[in-house]
């Protein structure tokens, strides 16, 4: 009862948080909204016993990632849109796509016939970083690798882009 | 007691289509790039769900792919938002014409 109590609450908050995010005419307030849907995802995570992503999830993800966006945001001094953005055809368009998808994929989880579905969860020591320091330095060792390279790749060009002008 | 699978799945539809609707709805770029993350973190909760009810590792190790695949794509991102913005001194994507002549 206490972990179903705990799912509606968060699943609550992280929806109504997104919306906000929608909705919100100033970027900071955006970006400020993403990082309670981003710690709300994690409590979830907590939930399906996966704790060393949750960490993750807060450090990377709320933590790193939307202090990035924080900080381009105050970097290039982006206020509050002067106005409502006016609803047109393109507006129309993305509101039934977006209600489309949704209306799919609740179809599609509600009509599953798969016995994974409707099995129990039993929670495992599956989440621990122990367990995924195992698999992750074996098996996955050289996507590991590769991820590193990823990464490196991106910072030398994240910082060729920001010093680049065009004529 | 145990909160069943169809839950995680109908919430992280709610919060892909959400990001959707915020790619396709909002002008500003930066926006645009914080509901691709909102989208990366639907798939996520999925990835992690079915992973765990299954009992198999392999869901968690591809979100942490994910994660650091998605710091990188934020760290460019930005990067280009940054560059647009010197060069054209906006960000919203109806004032960014560059291919349009």
């Amino acid at each position: 009862m206490l972990a179903e109590t705990f799912f509606v609450a968060a699943g609550l908050v992280a929806v109504i948080a997104a919306l906000g995010m929608l909705v919100s005419r100033s970027p900071v307030r955006s970006a400020l909204w993403l990082i309670l849907v981003m710690l709300c995802v994690a409590g979830l995570y907590m939930t399906l016993s996966a704790e060393f992503i949750a960490v993750v999830q807060v450090l990377v993800y709320a933590g790193a990632i939307m202090v990035l966006f924080l900080f381009v945001i105050m970097l290039l001094n982006l206020g509050a849109l002067p106005n409502l953005e006016r609803v047109d055809f393109k507006k129309g368009v993305g509101f039934v796509l977006g209600t489309v998808i949704l209306a799919q994929l609740v179809y599609i989880t509600a009509t599953a016939s798969d016995p994974l579905v409707k099995a129990s969860f039993n929670p495992a020591e599956t989440g621990s970083a122990l367990k995924i320091a195992e698999e992750l330095f074996t098996r996955y060792a050289l996507p590991f690798e590769i991820i590193g390279i990823l990464l490196l790749v991106a910072t030398v060009g994240a910082v060729m882009l920001a010093k680049r002008t065009f004529e | 007691m145990e909160i069943p699978l169809t839950w995680y799945l109908t919430l992280s539809a709610v919060l892909f289509s959400i990001g959707v609707m915020g790619v396709l709805f909002r002008s500003n770029l930066i926006v645009i790039l914080m509901s691709i993350e909102l989208m990366l973190n639907a798939v996520n909760l999925t990835l992690i769900a079915f992973g765990q009810f299954m009992g198999d590792i392999t869901g968690q190790i591809l979100v942490f792919f994910v994660i650091s695949v998605a710091a990188a794509e934020a760290a460019v991102g930005l990067a280009i938002v940054i560059a647009i913005f010197r060069n054209k001194l906006t960000v919203d994507v109806n004032d960014i014409k560059l291919f349009r002549h």
